[in-house]
């Protein structure tokens, strides 16, 4: 795009930015919790907290997946500063969601947790994505991307997979009423169209390393 | 229990004044509607509604006079304030809260219920004659909702039996049709599929005529000793207590006798997750919910240790003749 962009993010601007994602992502968390645990989220705090921890992790992870795509269009290399910066706050809700989901609705009860994860289809989708978002999280260090080399890559390329997950994830967990949970499948899709090129050699080189091992 | 019933009996006070409950229902509406302004993450229509409905009238109820409940009953009741913020009630939109947001402007007098179809007498009742009909006992009931989670609520009301009786049911009746009030106008949730849900209005419901004759079987006209607030499905409403919560019918216009079983909105909907029947059931899950057990809303807070095992029939043994011979894993 030859937009005539005149502002230009610099260094001086990070600090200021990762502020407010920070500011962004921890007053509604705290706010909520803190409505939660006094008893002032509704009927039935259980259910808010699991839909106000999904749907937060869930927009922030499509949040960081719109930073390449912004930074290119815009031109502002810098914004790529950020990006981890999301991942972590998307994996610190995902975190949320799923200890309020054991903690909070199942109430400990572990053998139900299991048979959930096994049992319901959202339930399982929603674990798996949450794994990945995990070890990307794990992994997010500048010592462990330098120390996985080029395998690392490999790992933080399966948020593509995560993102697709989740937005089954919402799909499968609502009862009826499909439109919210559309759009989000909408704008992954879109997060992932951007990178059809990628994603298309990443899937030509699995079916061609597939093909080798079989020789 | 004794304190329980204690409990029971507190809660039936007539001292909670109208204005208390409103004052308490705003502090709950402004907290929301703060998060809703805070918070880069929530975008939910409702809790953006909470923030310019500041000062908006909420639903005026009115107390009823009836017979208190006399049985015992063992479990702690479920606060008001739970039971009329935490709806479904899809007309009103679909989350949780939107009921009690967008309903407090319905208009429930005039109100005509129809009785008809199969019946010697069909007649219909307006407003007035909703609470003057039948005399209005208490009953403290246990509510199951599918969703896996349950409230014990107080409900005033009449047997359902007592108004069928009335249009004298020809012997052909075999089934009980209930219809919700259908006007877009005040239901913003049946203007749009987007804000109802997909769901095809008016709403509509079902029992065997048997079911519908059970002495368990109540059209309620109110809660907590005052009549209902629309969010709870004023000015009247089915209450099933031993089927999931989306049989008990909510804002009925239209109870028709009939031959043949009536559809109903959620098996419409999806037939292989909503039954007809609808019996609690402990061993036939939900493909989304485990039915097994469920969390009794409560006032407890968070860490309330408030996941129970789901009973048979929601406990109501004395439904189970009426299965006798059924398979109810079939006939979910
Ligand atoms: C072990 C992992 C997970 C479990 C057990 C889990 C469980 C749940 C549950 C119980 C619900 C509520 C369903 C209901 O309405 O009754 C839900 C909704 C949701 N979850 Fe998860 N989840 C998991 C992982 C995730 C992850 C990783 C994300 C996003 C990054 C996510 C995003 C969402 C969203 C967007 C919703 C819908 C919220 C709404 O309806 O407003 N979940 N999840």
């Amino acid at each position: 795009m030859s937009v005539a962009y005149s502002f230009k993010l610099k260094p001086a601007h990070l600090p200021w930015l990762k502020l407010s994602i920070h500011l962004g992502a921890l007053i509604p968390l705290v706010l909520t919790y803190y409505q939660a645990f006094s008893d002032q989220l509704g009927g039935d705090p259980v259910t808010a907290l699991l839909h106000f921890t999904g749907l937060g992790a869930f927009k922030l992870l499509l949040l960081s997946l719109t930073i390449t795509p912004l930074a290119r269009t815009f031109k502002q290399g810098l914004l790529i500063n950020v990006r981890r910066l999301l991942g972590l706050y998307s994996f610190a809700y995902a975190f949320a969601h799923l200890v309020s989901y054991v903690l909070f609705d199942l109430q400990l009860d572990w053998t139900l947790l299991l048979s959930e994860i096994i049992k319901r289809p959202y339930i399982t989708v929603g674990f798996a994505a949450w794994l990945i978002l995990f070890s990307l999280t794990l992994t997010s260090t500048k010592k462990a991307q330098r120390s996985l080399g080029r395998r690392w890559q490999t790992l933080h390329n399966f948020v593509y997979l995560a993102v697709s997950l989740v937005a089954l994830h919402f799909l499968w967990s609502v009862k009826s009423g499909l439109a919210e949970p559309l759009i989000y499948m909408v704008m992954s899709a879109a997060l992932l169209l951007y990178r059809r090129d990628k994603l298309q050699r990443l899937v030509t080189k699995r079916i061609k390393n597939g093909q080798k091992l079989k020789k | 229990m004794l304190i329980n019933v204690l409990k029971t009996s507190d809660a039936n006070e007539k001292q909670v004044t109208d204005e208390t409950v409103y004052n308490q229902r705003r502090d709950i509406l402004k907290s929301m509607g703060f998060i809703g302004a805070s918070a880069l993450l929530t975008s939910n229509s409702a809790q953006a509604g909470f923030f310019s409905s500041d000062d908006k009238e909420t639903f005026k109820t009115r107390a009823l006079d009836y017979a208190p409940a006399n049985q015992l009953h063992s479990e702690a009741l479920t606060p008001e304030e739970k039971i009329i913020t935490h709806n479904n009630f899809y007309e009103f939109g679909t989350g949780k809260s939107d009921p009690v947001e967008n309903a407090q402007q319905f208009d429930v007098n005039p109100w005509s219920l129809r009785v008809e179809g199969l019946a010697e007498d069909p007649f219909t009742l307006d407003y007035d004659e909703l609470f003057k009909q039948f005399p209005l006992e208490e009953r403290i009931y246990r509510m199951r909702c599918v969703e896996a989670w349950s409230m014990v609520v107080p409900w005033i009301g009449f047997s359902l039996a007592a108004l069928l009786k009335k249009a004298k049911p020809l012997s052909s009746a075999k089934y009980v049709a209930f219809e919700t009030l259908y006007d877009p106008k005040q239901m913003p949730g049946q203007k749009s599929r987007f804000a109802g849900g997909g769901i095809e209005y008016p709403y509509v419901e079902g029992l065997r005529i048997d079911e519908a004759m059970h002495p368990l079987t109540l059209l309620s006209v109110g809660l907590y000793g005052k009549t209902l607030p629309p969010q709870n499905g004023a000015p009247i409403r089915l209450v099933v207590p031993w089927k999931y919560g989306f049989k008990s019918i909510k804002s009925i216009t239209r109870i028709r006798l009939t031959d043949k079983r009536p559809p109903t909105t959620w098996n419409i909907l999806a037939a292989s997750e909503y039954g007809f029947y609808a019996n609690v059931n402990p061993t036939v899950d939900h493909p989304r919910w485990s039915q097994a057990s469920e969390r009794r809303i409560s006032s407890a807070g968070l860490f309330s240790r408030n996941r129970i095992d789901t009973k048979m029939f929601n406990g109501y043994d004395q439904v189970a003749s009426l299965y006798q011979g059924m398979d109810l894993r079939k006939h979910f």
